[in-house]
């Protein structure tokens, strides 16, 4: 179980956190000006990889925040958290 | 007792304190300190159970947790009993009672004994193979496989005992309190860290607290004496938390580890009464040192699982540790040289030692040499090839090891014996570590694996990191605790080290036999009885991954996971197909170490604190009401209320009909409020919900329905316009908390420049809702100050008021099509304005209702219920709401699916309402709705979501959802049940009042 060190509220166990799938998708400003394809690109295409990960997690049980967080998902290693908005601090 | 088996030697045992003890019915004597494998074996018992498959006779083969044989039922027909105990781990207490296992009638003579006669028929996949053909019989064959499969009996009645969980943080916590894991303690504990050590003992110290050999010796004291005085040490450590009787059972990443207290289970039943049982402990370390030492490895050869047949190094800790002989001509059979531990420490006792068969050709060591001096016959490069005795072992016979070690060569020779000590040298019990993510690595010269990668704050010391001889324990553990735990001071001073070991080991996987493989039966999984020659059959068979062997010949798969054998059947796979040792890895470790109770994993879990249960301000009204619950999510929501003896189906269809003709009244409080606030919040509710806000005026409300962003529905409820910026949403009662996740998130994430505050109010308020004509004469006597009339307050509209001075608002909504008031008011007064309500009400007949009666009243209205009649398929056009859908708004979430390719197919599964052609009919929920039985195969074109008899039309009405139904009104179809198929007609689903006269009528 991940020890999590929330932005807001400092270091909190995992099971007061939400995983919220793939960070840094931008919702369409248009949406309706998309095709189907670009629609789905959207809505439905993941990365899931092995490795290094970009992930949004929510601070449920907690402050209820939203933040950034990068985690190596073949080891679970997390290498940086960092707030909604701001840029990874690394690559 | 056979008092020739005892010796008055050790300090671990009271021989002042007598305990006795039933064991198969029969009363036995043992010493307080004793285990129960310990106190068998005094008594000369080694039969205690037999084997899973072969139901061959098996004793005790260890001394601790790895036990794969001795495990047996405890407590027999008790509220306690358990199944699958290790023997070798239970301490005795007076009243013991225990049985054996796995055979019938008695341990001693087994009907299942028929199946050691048929092994030759039941080879590795057996089952798999004999009894998938044909297909139909399996229900047949499945009866007798599960009669004979499984272990002991599982309790019949609910756990007497208490279980709790427990949180721990530490600075350092230390797995073993072996001679590693003291040292380790010391200096951590010593240099300022706060540490908790743990051993799954009852006692501190491992094998070491009983090492009184001469022969090696720590600072020119033999080893027990020196460690006794460290543990004397650190016990009175202020830094340092000792807790014995507890087992790591699982090292999860981040060095969060779950372990198992044992509390109680060493007291006589008597003195249990009210204390907790087993303490499930959740620590999160900041660094972990494991130190849980090493397992010593059986020798793999023909019948080598006889009773009588322990580990050598188990031989050894019943002597020294309990003062008990394992019997009374002792063979040794080894590999290296700890089996001449323990044959000092027989010799110094005076037990006879027959014979070492040792395979190794050269042995050079000051131990050995010494027992040779005690006149015990060594027979180099030779190898057990045979056993013989069915209950004990009595004889083996032996021969000749070739030079490569892969056959035997030269006579036969027999010898007595009546129990054979094995030792095939250690493998690191690096269960935890790998359980952590750790890598192992495979250390070619004494083929061991040991830990390589760390992936976390943590270290392996000791044995359990492949270090063997004292002199390396000793030396590795001060210098890698020092760099770990980043101390300049080690608390110890110059440590000297002598040891009469020699550390060469003569490592063959499967020894050889005189016969061929096939005519021997070489256990390498003792409980799964999974031999050498299964192994090679399912080589032969095409199985290459170690994991897919495994699952094949359940080697490794018992309540042991294979911590004696695992390694020999990795070896032999490996020699058998010529590849090296360490390519295919290891099995996975998985948790738990040793098994856990379910009653440690739940805690105090059980019963009403299984889950959480939430209950509104008026539940105890519900209650006394005589009202039947149903669970909604956590909630606990009055279900029906029913009166001289009515069943459910009365009950309902009273309350429905009431409601309709004069008044009903139900508790809402459950649905969930979110209170939403900031000079955005119209905007911010015209992008989550499909239809348009900004010109609802100031007290008036709306219904909204939600979508996920792929166009589905996902929530719906009335939102009410409280002020400016500040509406008050409603949301289904399961969907509250997602819903007000789904909205902070899109609020922080994606629209983080709307001012808006979103805040859960479900609890703040109750919510009354009374219903019917006659609700606005009720309402008007709660509350003669709120002007009720039509022009005022009209339907879809909100008002706020004072019951006896408390505020409160009151929403002209209703979700039965009826004349309705909603009253909210701060949760602590709604039970008063409940019973208030009911006062008013008690000349109108007032009828409370529950949710079941709610459902059949809006289902005669066609509004749907949100998980009911949509699952996570269903499009606002999909349930024939196109009216909700903004066709003006540029954007709101899911706007774009409604769209997609998919989302605009005609033949989609739509809501459509129907009607039996007989109207007494009432259709199943769930049922399969088809056009044609006839076709085949028969297709399915949906399924009934909602179904009621209608007391107020009097006749059946469901909603289901139809392949393209929008198109289908007045056409017949067909709901197939078992015994019948019923006709339906599709019809819209709006039943009752299409025009919503009721709604708007004068009353």
């Amino acid at each position: 179980m991940f020890l999590i060190n929330c932005p807001f509220c400092g270091e909190r166990e995992q099971s007061e956190f939400k995983a919220g799938g793939e960070a840094h998708i931008i919702r369409p400003k248009q949406p309706t000006e998309l095709s189907d394809d670009e629609w789905a690109e959207y809505l439905f295409m993941r990365k899931n990889i092995k490795g290094v990960q970009f992930e949004r997690w929510n601070h449920v049980h907690g402050c209820r925040k939203w933040f950034n967080m990068i985690r190596d998902t073949s080891n679970d290693q997390i290498k940086a958290i960092y707030k909604m908005g701001e840029k990874p601090p690394v690559k | 007792m056979s008092n020739n088996l005892r010796f008055k030697t050790s300090k671990f045992i009271d021989e002042t304190y007598r305990v006795s003890f039933k064991f198969n019915n029969k009363k036995y004597f043992g010493f307080k300190g004793d285990t129960l494998a310990s106190a068998l074996l005094a008594n000369g018992v080694h039969l205690l159970g037999r084997s899973f498959k072969y139901h061959r006779p098996r004793g005790i083969m260890t001394s601790g947790s790895e036990e794969p044989n001795a495990i047996i039922q405890l407590h027999d027909n008790s509220s306690r009993t358990e199944p699958n105990v290790r023997a070798t781990e239970v301490e005795i207490y007076e009243g013991l009672v225990a049985s054996s296992q796995n055979c019938w009638p008695s341990v001693n003579f087994d009907v299942g004994g028929i199946n050691n006669l048929l092994s030759p028929i039941l080879p590795a996949g057996f089952y798999y193979k004999t009894f998938m053909w044909p297909a139909s019989f399996w229900e047949k064959y499945e009866y007798f496989i599960r009669k004979s499969a499984g272990l002991g009996k599982s309790p019949k009645v609910a756990d007497p005992d208490i279980y709790e969980h427990n949180y721990i943080h530490c600075d350092v916590l230390v797995i073993g309190a072996g001679i590693s894991g003291i040292m380790a303690a010391k200096m951590a504990a010593k240099n300022g860290f706060k540490t908790l050590l743990v051993d799954e003992k009852s006692h501190l110290g491992g094998s070491s607290i009983y090492d009184n050999s001469e022969f090696s010796k720590i600072n020119n004291q033999i080893t027990s004496s020196w460690l006794e005085k460290e543990i004397n040490e650190i016990s009175k450590l202020k830094n340092l938390e000792i807790k014995t009787r507890t087992s790591v059972a699982a090292f999860h990443g981040y060095n969060f580890l779950l372990a198992r207290e044992n509390l109680t289970d060493h007291l006589p039943i008597n003195q249990r009464e009210n204390k907790v049982r087993q303490r499930l402990l959740k620590i999160r370390a900041k660094k972990v040192i494991t130190a849980t030492g090493s397992i010593e490895r059986p020798l793999i050869f023909n019948n080598n699982d006889r009773p009588g047949i322990l580990l050598s190094s188990s031989i050894k800790k019943y002597i020294d540790l309990y003062g008990v002989a394992c019997g009374e001509n002792i063979i040794l059979f080894t590999n290296n040289d700890t089996a001449y531990e323990t044959a000092m420490s027989l010799i110094q006792r005076g037990i006879k030692i027959n014979a070492i068969i040792d395979n190794r050709e050269q042995i050079d060591s000051k131990i050995s040499y010494e027992v040779e001096k005690n006149n015990v016959k060594i027979y180099k490069a030779y190898t057990v090839v045979d056993t013989y005795g069915y209950k004990r072992i009595n004889k083996i016979s032996i021969m000749k090891l070739s030079k490569d070690g892969q056959t035997v060569i030269g006579d036969k020779t027999k010898l007595n014996c009546d129990c054979l000590g094995i030792s095939g040298g250690w493998t690191p019990a690096v269960h935890l570590f790998t359980q952590s993510g750790g890598k192992l690595k495979f250390r070619e010269e004494d083929q061991v694996f040991i830990p390589d990668v760390y992936p976390s704050d943590q270290i392996s010391i000791g044995s359990c990191n492949g270090d063997f001889s004292l002199e390396e324990i000793i030396k590795n553990t001060l210098f890698s605790i020092k760099k770990f735990l980043n101390i300049e001071n080690s608390e110890y001073k110059t440590i000297e080290i002598v040891s009469g070991l020699n550390l060469s080991k003569r490592n063959i996987w499967l020894l050889p036999s005189d016969k061929p493989i096939g005519k021997t039966k070489s256990f390498v999984d003792y409980q799964n009885d999974a031999t050498s020659k299964d192994i090679k059959l399912a080589l032969r068979e095409g199985f290459r991954s170690i994991e897919h062997v495994k699952r094949y010949t359940t080697t490794g798969m018992g309540t042991d996971q294979g911590k004696l054998g695992n390694m020999h059947a990795l070896g032999i796979i490996s020699e058998t197909a010529g590849t090296k040792m360490g390519e295919h890895g290891t099995t996975t470790f998985r948790p738990p170490y040793t098994p856990l109770t379910f009653g440690t994993i739940v805690g105090r879990n059980v019963g009403e604190f299984f889950d959480i249960f939430r209950r509104t301000p008026i539940h105890d009204w519900h209650v006394e009401n005589n009202a039947k619950f149903e669970n909604v999510g956590q909630w606990k929501r009055a279900w029906y209320y029913p009166k001289n003896n009515e069943n459910m189906h009365q009950a309902v269809q009273r309350e429905s009909k009431s409601a309709r003709d004069s008044a009903g009244i139900l508790d809402a409080s459950t649905l969930g409020k979110i209170d939403i606030q900031g000079t955005d919040s119209s905007e911010f509710l015209n992008r989550v919900y499909t239809n348009a806000w900004s010109k609802l005026a100031v007290g008036k409300c709306r219904y909204g329905l939600m979508l996920n962003e792929d166009g589905m529905v996902y929530d719906d409820g009335v939102t009410t316009r409280l002020g400016e910026n500040h509406y008050l949403m409603t949301t289904t009662t399961g969907g509250a908390a997602n819903v007000l996740g789904k909205l902070e998130d899109y609020l922080q994430t994606e629209w983080p420049e709307l001012d808006v505050y979103l805040s859960s109010v479900t609890d703040h308020y109750a919510t009354i809702s009374v219903c019917g004509p006659n609700s606005k004469k009720i309402v008007s006597k709660v509350i003669p100050d709120l002007d009720l009339s039509d022009e005022r307050f009209p339907h879809m509209s909100f008002k706020n008021a004072k019951i006896n001075n408390i505020k409160c608002r009151v929403m002209r909504i209703s979700f039965t099509g009826e004349h309705s008031y909603e009253i909210n008011i701060q949760a602590n007064y709604g039970k008063s304005v409940w019973e208030k309500c009911m006062k008013a009400g008690k000349d109108f007949n007032i009828t409370p209702y529950g949710t079941e009666t709610m459902h059949l009243l809006r289902a005669e209205k066609g509004f749907i219920i949100v998980g009911q009649d949509t699952d996570a398929t269903m499009t606002p056009i999909d349930l024939q709401m196109d009216w909700i859908v903004s066709k003006k708004k540029f954007d709101f979430i899911g706007k774009r699916s409604l769209y997609r390719s998919d989302t605009i197919r005609e033949d989609r599964k739509q809501l459509v309402g129907l009607l039996t052609e007989n109207p007494k009919e009432i259709l199943e929920e769930g049922a399969q709705i088809v056009a044609d039985v006839k076709k085949s195969p028969v297709e399915m074109l949906g399924h009934v979501t909602s179904s009621y008899y209608s007391p107020n039309l009097k006749k059946s009405i469901a909603l289901g959802v139809v392949k393209g139904g929008k198109n289908m009104l007045g056409q017949k179809l067909i709901i197939p049940m078992e015994d019948k198929n019923i006709n339906v007609i599709v019809a819209d689903p709006v039943f009752f009042d299409k025009e919503g006269e009721r709604l708007n009528a004068k009353l």
